[in-house]
This record gives C-alpha cells, structure tokens and sequence, in this order.
C-alpha cells in the first residue's frame, strides 16, 4: 500500500462520524431508488407473467344477450386468434355474520376444460364439479374469502335471479382479470363488500336463463393487431344484442387501476430518489470543500514534492468515492430489504398469485451510476480546485479574512448588539455564498420532511371532499333495471330513512374528435343535498338544465373547453348516440365523472322518468333493518355504505402511497440529521480556532458556545421558512405528477405538516448543538493555538 | 576552481497584486548557485527571498526574468515538466515541517520514494537525521525539531540535486534549531546536494559557503565565508 493510500484510510478514518453521514444520506437516496425501482419492475414483470401465464384477454366485450353462435363470427374478424364466451352476472350476497350487503360478481368457467383465457390461479380446493341436482359449487377470490375467513367446503348465499341459492366453496382462486378488483360504483377496493365467484357455465346459464346463450365475451389476438380495429368489428357484430361497447385491456378495470398505481408509483421511484441524492450531492460538496481547505498546505507539500495534479485529483476523488461506494452499497441492500417489505404489503392489495420480486443487475447498476454521478457532480469542482492550486499560494496560510460591518449594523442597530452577536452577523454575512449554501442544506432538510407529509394531508384532503362535502348520504341504493319513481318513494318510506334523493347512471363513451374515453353521467336533480357537485372552490354547483357538465381532468383529457360539444354515447339501453354541449367543467379529485341533469339524461336516454337508484339519509340506529329492507327488495342490486367506502379508501392509501411515505420519512430523517449535522460539525472546526482564542482571553464555554451555536441558530431558523418554500414547489411537482384518473393530487399542505418539517429541523439543529457542545467542552486551548491556521 | 552552475537565475522580477496595491516582491535578481555549495539566503521577511525560493523549486513563476536549471528554463516550463523537476530534482524543507499528520515518519518519507527515481529508503533518510529510533510515530507524537528533521529527511530522500531550505529553524529554539543545522550541514557534505537556506537569523549565515544578502526584493550584497563555521559552533 502506498503511503497515500495509507493517508486515504487515515483520513476517512479521521472524519469517520462525518463520512458516516454522508454515507447515510446517500444510502437513504440509493435506498428508495432500489425499493421504488425494484418493487415497481418487480410488480410490472409480475403482471406481464401472470397475463401470459393465465392467458389473460386483450378484448372484453359485455352485451346483453347474445346466442352461442355469434363467437364464430367473433372469431372470424381477421386478427382475433381466440374467442370465449361467459355469462357474468352481478348477485346480491349473505355472508353469515357480516350485516353489511355484499355484492358478489359470477363468472361462467367452461364446463369440460380450462378457459381458453383468464385462467384461475387454484390457491386451495379445486374446481367445481358439474352437478345437475345437488348444491351448486363455486370458485371464490382469495381476497373476498380472506375477508371472511372462508374454506373451501363453507358455504354461502347469493339471491341468484330473485331466488336465495346456498353455494358450496370448492376452492380459492385468483385471476388475472381481478388483480385489483372494484366493486359496482366503488372508487376504491373493498374485499369484505365485494367478491368473484367463478361457477360452471351450465350451472349459471339454467339460473340466468341463458342456455345457449352468453352476455360477455373475451378475445384473444394476434400479434400485430391494432385491439381499435378489432373493437369496431365487435361492436358491430354486438351492437344487436345489446352490445355495451368492447373495449381492449388498456380500458379493462383491473388492469387500467394497476396501470394508473404504477405511474403513482413510478413518480414517487423518480422524485424521492432524486430529492434525495440531490442533496447527498449537496452535503458532500460541503464536506470535501472544507476537507479540502483544511488539507491546502498537505496538497502544496504533495505538489511540492512533485506530485501530479492528476494524482492529487484521484486522491481526493478517491475519498469521495469510498464514501459514495460505501453508502450505495448500504443503500442497495437496504432497498432491496425495503423493496421486498413493500412489495409484500403491494400484494396485500394487488392479488398477483405470486410475486416474482427480484433485484434486477441493471438497477444496481444504474443505483451506482446514480450515485456516483450525484457524489462527482457534488464534488468534482472542489477536487479540480484542490488538483490546481497553485503550490506556492497553497504554502501561504489563507488570506485572512475580511470583515466588514454588517448590513443589519449599518441600519443602526449596533449599539444594541454586543460583541459576541456582532461576530456572528458579521460572519455571517462575511461570505454570503457559503453562509447561503448551508441555509439551503438545512432548508433541503425541511423540504423533505414536507414531502412525506404532503402526501398525508393531500390524501387527506381528497377522501374528506370526496366523502364528506361531496356524498352526504348514509347509503346509496343501485336498482337493477331503470325503476320508476315509485320506487323511490316506497324506499323513502321505510321506517328510518329521513331523506331520499333520486339519480340516474349510465356507462358511456364521450368523445371528442379524434380522443375518446369511457366513463359514466351521473345525473341528479334539483335537490342535491345529500349528492352534490362541487366547484373549484368547494361550493356546491348547482347542474344546469341543459348540456354536460366535465371533470376538468377529463376535459383536459379530451381536450374539450366549455363551450365544446362532445359526442356522447350511451352503451346501456337503447344506446343512444348525441352531441351535447359542455356547459361548465368542475375540479373533482377523484375519477373522471360527468355530470347531467336528470331531465336532460331522461330525454336523451328515452325511457320516461326513470331512476337508477337513490342516495339516502339513514337514522343512525335504524341503519341494519333498512340494510335488511333493501336487501329484500328484488329491484335493488347493491347497496354502498358511505362509511365502509370512506374506510376501504384509507385502507387502499394507507397501504400503498403511505406505507411509501412513512418509509421515506424515516430515510428523509435521516438525511435532514446529516445535512444539519455536518454543517455545524465544519462550522466547528473551521471556527476552532477562533474560539479557543476566546477561552483564552477568558471567555465561557457558554459565550463561546454562543458564537457558533448562534449563528448557526440564526442560519437554522432562515432556512425553516426557505424550507417550507422549497418543500412547496417540490410537493407541487409530485402533485402533477402524480395526477391519473384515479385521482388528481391536491396541493394541500396543512399546518401540522409545516411544524412538522420545522420540528425536526430544529430537533436536529438541538441534537447536534449538543453534540458540539460537548466538543467546546473538550477543546484543547493549547494545541489548537499551537497549530498554524 | 569555478564548480558547476546548478541554478542560473537572471532578471527575476515578481509582482503580487495584494488586494488594489501591487506588491514587487523581486526587483531584478540575478543570481548563481554552485554544486555542492551551502548558501544562506539572510534578509528581513519580506525582503523577497521565500518568494526566490518558491521559483527556484518550480512552487512559483516569475513575472520576468529566466532561470535555467539543467540547461531548460524553468519558467518557459510546462506544468507537467514542473512536476517532474520537482519530483527527481528538488527537496523542500518548510518552516513548519508541513508532514502529513495521518501519516508516520516512515511514511512521511515514503511519500516521496514512492515516486522518485532511485532513492535512498526511508529508514536509511531517517537514520541519515538521527531519527532511526522515531520511525513510526506520527507527526503529533515528535518534538518540533524531530518533525523537522522528518521533512529534512523527506526532502532528501530522493537524493535531490538541490535541498531548498525556507527558515527551517524559524519554529525552532536555538538548542534545537542547531540540531536541525547539522543535519542540513550533513547532508550538504555526504551527499554533495547544493543547499539554499532562507533564514532571518544572520548567525547562521556562518555554517554557509556564501551569505547572500536580501533587501526589498533585490540582492544587497554576497559574502563569501572563507572559513564555514560547524552548526555546534553557531548561537544565537
């Protein structure tokens, strides 16, 4: 080992506890980077597998009725490679113990072989045996099962076409087609209310009357076929059985939900990572720059004695990279624990049957690449600086420094300042530059505080305008079939319900020129008060007699302005085709909902005076015997509970984004401990000096603890605010991108979150402040003025 | 008998801009050292002769003026021809020892035969300055005169063909400066290096062969000793 060598190690050695917080630092980065990237490139591999694996459909095409033979044609438009048919049906369902009503969802299985597509992945039991009398046997999904703690060999209820049907479990299944399954009308998951019950398809069809006949059919296609093309064929072929619009994987609900997670997900891999190294690169920067200017003579003797600036550069770049090396290798193993941890918790939520997680060679390599690129951006000037220094300027001490008064004691307030507090407004403002740069690591601190929390408030902020200011109703009622208003009033009259408010819903395909989307009009009266539509500013929006009224995402999404006319086509019913004008455009957060009077849907849609269902206003204790009214009410096909949907949504969050969150506030603790740390740490010992000169000339350990624990106090408390308006701009960022059809970010930040972000600067800037206090104790007047500045 | 010229240093000039006033630091300085020779460079500080020094080791260049060494003018000389003359061809010693605290004496030393041509090893530069029972302490754990004779024997570890000494006893008391001066003095006879020693202290002068007199940044005067006195012999 060279003698230089030997100084490398001495050297990091000698900074240890510094080296150490850079290293966290720049662990925490590499670290989200790997559990982000890995759990995300873990989950889209997964999918990809488990699509081909389960032979999952590229077109889904629901209808009302169609006879058997019509797969042929299907599977005759040149393109499609398979096609089979099923019967789906939606069932009201008795689990024993459960009060609340459960919507389950059958699925027709071929009764001779596998399906062709959306194969089920067995997890227990096996699959129902064709059995013309006794009890019919069903598959059911893993997540509903778990959510009752259900066997195979239990059974169930379900009020299959007005009759009440004991269903045996033969077996636990997942499939690929609801790996994030939704219930009717239901923003978020919820497993206990909500279940797939896979059955034989002669079992379904002689309950549903549909011998020979199917509702629903997926394709399979070939390679190199455009799914548009294929979806106007079908639609063609559908539209006389009541055809309710094919539509390709891209728009398939499960699939589309994953699709809209990852990109949440994807954001959050990008920002947290970069915010991270950033300020790695920052703090890393400071830290060589002083080790540098500490180390000048040693690069003058080294030059001296005939190094090269090359080898003088390598020896510095080498401690950098070390340090770097170190911290990314902590950081890959530690986000690829973190990864695993998160993509377990993905799968509580995503039903994958497996997850293959793996720690792909190109994310380690791009983990170090990263790192290193942000530690040599960070100190590459430095280390050129200290390769180029002249040697003869290097053999001379550094200039001494010029002072100057302050701005702050020019303005006349200097008679009020002592010594002491002079000294550190004039140093403070000695050099600006520097003095700016550590108020911006400690702002970064903050600002990353911010960001963890952001995502707590804005959550927050979304489910309480969603659940609270926009659903007011205790319960929402769909009905089967379009009821008339009688039904209406017979609901309103059972004994409890205090108010009941009618709407109407119809699936469409809205379009303007050449974009298009699926989504639903939801169309309400006058009233409004239990339902209601909000504007931007949250005031309730009162729906205009005539026209369409858009999500501003959706508008944004088909590039429609107020004033536009959209296509709008109905694929329920007669499926009726119109224009309508956009009249206005609201700023709802969640989905991509549109909006009508329901005079102006009925007239469109031509079926009289009809209601799809009511939202009600329940008196609390009467709440389980109006659930078991509706439920024997044969015109109602689900009942929603506002509060069980408030609860499934914090419990689809809190899984996901803030499990996320919460891990990176840990890791941002860190960092924000780190870059507070090191600054006070080189304050210390560039000032060391200085101060024990003060000890000498007899000054406390207090006073002099005063100087460098008070500028520091002042730079901490300017970065606070510099932090929350960094934080600000960076939650901004994530907002945007974050932004899908599920759900559009708001830019909430709330108090608690601001005094959080201050709170742990502060407790940082506290803890370090102790820590060099115990240093001053330690100070060695004797040798610190022995030794040349 | 006229020896070789090492260093032939003609019209340097040097001008430092301080802040808004421009410091002449050298004012014309022509100059000749000899091989082998021991010179004491004696002047007040600021008179101009670290800022000598600094050119003649490569450290520095001038504003103007030539010095040839070897037959190449080092100020016509690149920055990598500068690092190789002052890696094969001159030791520095400074006023304050500048050893690297990480590293021990042996290693201080190791430093330099690491990338010289044919060098004597440490343990042996060491022994040359009586240091060979203090090889593996560090920088902290020696007296100031130890560390100072760990540079000295840093810097001529290489075998250099010029040692350029800047007050190596200004950090020293008298006792153990003189100790330091005998090792220079050593060297200087043992190995036939040329010596330049920069100094305020006139009494060292005596050990010299020449004294040469610095004064605002030009040559004051040259004296010629005709008999050197031995660093024991010196005080002050």
């Amino acid at each position: 080992m060279t003698a230089l060598t030997r100084k490398l190690f001495r050297d990091l050695w000698h900074m240890r506890s510094q080296a150490l917080a850079i290293m966290i630092v720049i662990a925490s980065g590499v670290a989200t980077f790997v559990m982000s990237v890995s759990t995300l490139d873990s989950l889209q591999r997964t999918r990809a597998q488990v699509y081909a694996e389960f032979r999952f459909a590229d077109i889904f095409a629901p209808l009302k009725r169609a006879p058997e033979r019509i797969t042929k044609r299907l599977a005759a438009i040149p393109g499609v490679r398979e096609v089979e048919s099923r019967i789906v049906a939606e069932v009201r369902m008795e689990v024993a113990g459960f009060p609340d009503p459960v919507i389950g969802r059958l699925v027709s299985i071929p009764d001779y072989h596998e399906p062709k597509m959306n194969a089920l992945y067995l997890r227990s039991g096996r699959m129902p045996l064709l059995n013309q009398t006794g009890q019919q046997e069903v598959v059911l999904s893993e997540p509903f099962a778990k959510a009752h703690q259900l066997l195979p060999g239990d059974a169930i209820t379900a009020i299959i076409n007005g009759h009440r049907q004991m269903l045996r479990i033969s077996g636990i299944a997942l499939s690929p087609e609801y790996i994030y399954s939704l219930g009717p009308g239901a923003m978020f998951p919820d497993n206990a209310r909500f279940g797939i019950l896979w059955m034989n398809r002669k079992a379904l069809a002689s309950a549903y009357d549909m011998d020979g006949a199917f509702n629903d059919a997926v394709l399979k296609l070939m390679g190199n076929v455009k799914p548009a093309d294929i979806i106007e064929s079908v639609d063609r072929i559908l539209a006389r059985y009541g055809g309710m619009g094919s539509f390709e994987r891209r728009h398939q609900q499960s699939h589309h939900f994953l699709s809209q997670e990852f990109i949440g997900l994807e954001t959050m891999a990008t920002i947290f990572p970069v915010v991270f190294l950033g300020v790695a690169a920052f703090l890393l920067n400071v830290v060589v720059t002083r080790v540098i200017s500490t180390e000048r003579e040693q690069i003058a003797v080294l030059k001296a004695f005939g190094y090269s600036n090359a080898t003088i550069g390598w020896h510095y770049l080498q401690l950098v990279l070390i340090i770097t090396a170190l911290g990314v290798i902590a950081g890959i193993f530690s986000g690829r624990w973190l990864g695993q941890g998160l993509g377990n918790i993905y799968m509580d939520f995503f039903h994958f049957p497996y997850l293959d997680y793996r720690l792909e060679n190109n994310t380690i390599a791009l983990a170090f690449f990263i790192g290193f690129s942000a530690a040599i951006a960070g100190t590459l000037h430095a280390v050129m600086r200290a390769a180029k220094l002249p040697p003869a300027e290097a053999m001379r001490p550094e200039p001494p420094a010029r002072y100057r008064e302050s701005v702050f004691e020019r303005s006349g307030i200097r008679r009020f300042l002592s010594q002491p507090s002079r000294m550190i407004l004039r140093h403070i403002s000695r050099k600006p530059l520097k003095t700016l740069l550590t108020i911006i690591g400690i702002a970064m601190a903050g600002a990353i505080m911010m960001i963890s929390n952001f995502q707590d408030d804005a959550i927050d902020h979304m489910l309480h305008v969603h659940y609270k200011l926009t659903h007011q109703e205790d319960l929402t009622v769909t009905f089967n079939d379009p009821a008339s208003r009688r039904a209406l009033y017979e609901i309103a009259s059972l004994p409890g319900v205090t108010y009941a408010e009618p709407f109407r819903q119809a699936p469409v395909r809205i379009r303007y020129r050449h974009r298009e989307q699926r989504t639903v009009v939801q169309a309400f009266d006058d009233s409004m008060s239990l339902r209601r539509v909000l504007d931007r500013n949250l005031e309730p929006f009162a729906l205009p007699p005539e026209g369409i009224v858009l999500n501003d995402y959706l508008a944004e999404l088909l590039g429609v302005n107020v004033g536009d006319h959209v296509v709008v086509e109905v694929l329920t019913g007669r499926r009726p085709k119109f224009e309508i004008e956009v009249v206005a455009t609201v700023g709802e957060m969640l989905g991509i909902p549109v909006y009508m009077h329901i005079d102006a849907l009925n007239r469109r849609l031509d079926e009289g005076n009809a209601i799809d269902g009511t939202f009600l206003a329940v008196d609390r204790p009467f709440m389980n015997a109006v659930h078991r009214e509706l439920q024997d009410m044969p015109k109602v096909a689900g009942i929603t509970i506002r509060e069980a949907a408030i609860q499934s949504a914090y419990d689809t969050m809190g899984d996901t984004i803030l499990i996320f969150t919460f891990i990176n506030t840990i890791l941002a603790t860190g960092i924000a401990f780190g870059v507070i740390y090191n600054s006070m740490r080189i304050a210390f010992s560039e000032r060391s000096r200085e101060l024990a000169s003060l000890r000498v000339l007899g000054f406390s350990r207090a006073e002099v603890a005063y100087i460098l624990l008070g500028e520091l106090a002042v730079l901490t408390l300017i970065a606070i605010p510099i932090g929350f308006v960094i934080g600000k701009e960076i939650c901004a960022m994530i907002a945007v991108h974050m932004n899908s059809e599920l759900y559009r970010v708001p830019l909430i930040i709330e108090m608690s979150s601001y005094a959080f972000s201050a709170a742990v600067v502060l407790a940082s800037a506290i803890l370090s402040g102790l820590i060099i206090w115990r240093r001053l104790e330690k100070l060695d007047l004797v040798a610190v003025l022995k030794t040349r500045e | 008998m006229q020896a070789e010229v090492v260093f032939q240093a003609r019209g340097l000039t040097k001008i430092y801009q301080v802040g808004e006033t421009a410091v002449h630091a050298l004012r014309g300085v022509d100059l000749d050292l000899f091989k082998g020779e021991l010179v004491v460079l004696l002047g007040a500080s600021g008179s101009g002769k670290s800022t000598l020094l600094n050119i003649l080791g490569g450290l520095d260049k001038p504003t103007n003026g030539h010095v040839i060494y070897g037959g190449h003018d080092l100020v016509k000389a690149t920055e990598r021809e500068l690092t190789e003359y002052r890696r094969y061809h001159v030791g520095f010693v400074f006023q304050f020892y500048n050893l690297i605290p990480s590293l021990t004496a042996r290693e201080n030393v190791a430093v330099v035969t690491e990338i010289a041509r044919n060098p004597m090893s440490p343990e042996k530069a060491l022994a040359l300055v009586h240091l060979a029972d203090r090889m593996d302490h560090f920088p902290a754990q020696l007296s100031g005169g130890e560390q100072q004779r760990v540079a000295i024997a840093r810097a001529i570890a290489k075998r250099p063909a010029v040692l350029l000494c800047d007050e190596p006893t200004g950090a020293l008391d008298s006792i153990t400066g003189i100790v330091v001066l005998e090792a220079l003095a050593n060297v200087n006879q043992e190995l036939g290096t040329t010596t330049a020693v920069i100094t305020h202290n006139a009494a060292i002068g005596g050990m010299a062969d020449r004294v040469i007199h610095f004064s605002d940044g030009h040559i004051a005067g040259i004296d010629r000793n005709v008999e050197k006195i031995s660093p024991q012999g010196l005080s002050w």
